[in-house]
């Protein structure tokens, strides 16, 4: 029985259906289904399936995206009934996001968001021109592993410095990545950040690493 | 001491890209997305204008909502014409419709070093380095400012990068580091400085601004209130839309034109609201990102259909554009980069952009290379030549000189030929050379590009600034800086 709705559910996600995820997993909630059974065993393979599509080339970035959109609608509706039962959901580790202070450029932060919710990854994702002392705080209250900063112009791109002096000055264990169009290794190398990629999907991995995983 | 600038006038080559009806269905859509959708304007004073002739405003969201007729007949105010000063008179640009002037690109931030050849940060002497070989070169008719200068302060960068451009060259500057009201007011000054007084500025505008709108229909809330400065000055600002495909618009070029049309048609409304008939550009730089990772392409075939049709939309709006095309998206200069250079020049310059960026940069506008800035110079220089087109008259059609060499024979030594070789296109950087002697040697066309900005760079020496001048201007980056 729940073979057959989990093929569905996977298949939402390779369609890329926020509305029919969400359905499917009101459906897994109303038939009794364990909720994390139904990410682990429906959802997750569809989204398994679209990330070796894409890796290979087959699947384009659009497709990667909706398909981390209907992931996120699935999980929206089975996380608090998982939560009421006393189960937590396995995630590869929680990720505070943002575009620094004076910045309003959004895209990529967005993408790698979306790229580490659906590759497991608890994202906070603080929108854009977010300043220091926010992002500290955030990271501190939600006991984040690491944090995420996108700048877009070299007048901002200091405040990823500001951030990783910060992170050192008062001694938290929370490891930084940056990303942005101005970002290099050198830059990366100079601020002493723990890592950086240059595209939403190398975020993944470079997130993973730092993760030890 | 160069004076002659090269640009393209008097086009005999067309292309019809878009029809007039087209262009119509684009504005109509345009109107329909400014009235309904709206556009993100997140700067206080830019709300007040809004509001206070007659648009809806969202405090919370900045989102405005306009009627078509406010946008029209706000448009009808922008003047179609007018000159880019420069520090040398004779280096003003016409804005006119009939001229292409190519400038450098700019806002990368890292350089192939001129001695090293290898990749490092930019700093504000490279700014000024690549000013004084603009300065020299005479396809170059104008400046951005091609890097950051990163051993800046952050808030002073953009006024320290004008001042070194002014001080190495003597040709129009435009800048796209300016992103505050602050700033935009200090590099005011400092243009009045190098204009010679205030009035002399709005008569002669050595300046003018470029700022970037934020894709999808937004705009960054310091740019506006810097280019409201400009226009107040009479200084020429243009707002560019980089608007593209599959990412921040939608995944078909038409969508993606309309997307950024009305950034720009609605920026440009506002200005003229402000300061009716300040002199305003049209600035665009579309792309399609790439499907498998949607990352900035720099070029490709809709970057070259962009760079033609966008000049039919500036043209429908009566105002001046600056297009962006060469930034190619290649590591080195290569093949990609002469051909995506190559074509999106074309395009852009076929369709008779007025202002054209940029020569110089690798890697999606990231990395300058002051080989391949040479090499833009030529493909620029091929564009100059191609759109001459061929001219049939009795002169060319060479009777004369036909019939007196005859079948057979050749027609070298004709006086005909004397009077007309020098009107073929001579390359400086196309290799047309015996095997053998390429085998010898293996250089190449970046071999000798770079050779030829090192000999610039070492004795080119720009009229000088007036000392005076670069002290007033000094003094207003102080000022800030204290």
């Amino acid at each position: 029985m729940s073979e057959e709705l989990f093929k569905e559910m996977a298949q939402s996600i390779l369609d890329g259906d926020d509305e029919v995820s969400a359905e499917l997993a009101q459906k897994a909630l109303t038939e009794g289904i364990d909720p994390l059974a139904a990410i682990t065993d429906g959802f997750m393979p569809g989204v398994n399936e679209v990330g070796e599509n894409f890796a290979c080339g087959d699947a384009f970035l659009p497709e990667l995206v909706m398909a981390g959109e209907a992931m996120k609608a699935a999980i929206a509706v089975l996380e608090p009934a998982m939560m009421a039962s006393g189960v937590t959901r396995q995630v590869l580790g929680t990720v505070v996001l943002a575009t620094v202070e004076g910045d309003i450029h959004e895209i990529g932060k967005t993408l790698v968001g979306t790229m580490l919710t659906s590759s497991g990854f608890k994202v906070y994702d603080m929108g854009v021109d977010v300043p220091t002392a926010d992002l500290i705080a955030k990271a501190e209250e939600v006991g984040a592993d690491i944090i995420g900063l996108s700048a877009l112009l070299t007048t901002t791109m200091i405040k990823q410095k500001e951030v990783v002096d910060e992170i050192a000055k008062r001694g938290l264990k929370v490891m930084v990545m940056v990303g942005g169009a101005p970002v290099t290794k050198e830059w990366v190398q100079r601020i002493e950040a723990d890592g950086y990629s240059e595209d939403a999907i190398g975020a993944v991995s470079v997130a993973k690493e730092l993760m030890g995983l | 001491m160069t004076k002659k600038i090269k640009s393209i006038t008097n086009p005999k080559l067309k292309l019809e890209i878009l029809t007039p009806q087209e262009v119509q269905k684009i504005h109509h859509a345009t109107l329909h997305i400014i009235e309904n959708v709206g556009v993100r304007f997140p700067s206080r004073r830019a709300l007040e204008i809004w509001e206070a002739n007659g648009a809806s405003v969202d405090h919370e969201s900045m989102i405005v909502k306009v009627k078509p007729q406010i946008i029209e007949e706000a448009m009808k105010s922008a003047p179609p014409a007018y000159e880019l000063g420069a520090r040398d008179p004779q280096q003003n640009l016409n804005m006119d419709g009939n001229h292409v002037f190519l400038g450098t690109d700019g806002c990368g931030v890292e350089i192939m070093d001129i001695e090293t050849g290898q990749r490092r940060s930019s700093i504000l002497k490279d700014a000024g380095d690549i000013a004084r070989v603009a300065d020299a070169t005479e396809e170059i008719a104008f400046h951005w400012v091609a890097l950051s200068a990163q051993d800046k302060p952050a808030e002073t960068r953009g006024l320290h990068e004008i001042k070194t451009v002014w001080e190495n060259s003597t040709k129009h500057v435009q800048t796209e580091s300016i992103y505050n009201e602050t700033e935009a007011r200090a590099a005011m000054e400092m243009a009045i400085a190098v204009a010679g007084g205030k009035e002399e500025l709005r008569k002669n505008p050595v300046l003018s601004l470029m700022q970037c709108t934020a894709p999808p229909l937004g705009h960054d809330g310091g740019s506006l209130d810097a280019a409201l400065v400009a226009a107040e000055y009479g200084v020429p600002t243009g707002f560019m839309t980089m608007s593209s495909c599959l990412t921040t618009g939608p995944a078909t070029m038409a969508g993606t034109l309309a997307v950024g049309n009305a950034e720009v048609l609605a920026v440009s409304a506002l200005l003229q609201l402000a300061f009716p008939g300040a002199p305003i550009f049209y600035a665009a730089a579309q792309t399609a990102s790439d499907p498998r990772t949607g990352v900035y392409t720099g070029g490709g075939p809709e970057d070259f259909l962009f760079g033609a049709a966008t000049n039919v939309l500036a043209d429908f709006y009566n105002i001046p554009l600056s297009m962006g095309s060469f930034a190619t998206g290649a590591k080195e200069p290569n093949w990609q980069a002469g051909l995506e250079n190559s074509m999106s020049t074309f395009m852009a310059t076929i369709a008779m952009s007025d202002m054209l960026l940029g020569a110089g940069f690798l890697h999606g506008s990231r990395i300058w290379s002051y080989a391949q800035m040479q090499m833009d110079c030529e493909i620029y220089s091929i564009m100059h030549k191609t759109l001459q087109g061929i001219i049939v008259d009795d002169e060319t059609l060479a009777l004369e000189a036909i019939a007196k060499v005859g079948p057979g024979g050749n027609f070298l030594t004709q006086k005909h030929t004397r009077k007309h070789m020098y009107d073929l296109f001579l390359p400086k950087y196309m290799d047309r050379r015996p095997y053998n002697v390429w085998e010898e040697k293996q250089d190449n066309a970046d071999d000798w590009a770079l050779e030829k900005a090192r000999e610039i760079l070492s004795t080119h020496q720009p009229e000088a600034l007036d000392p005076k001048i670069s002290n007033e201007m000094a003094k207003v980056i102080s000022s800030l800086e204290q």
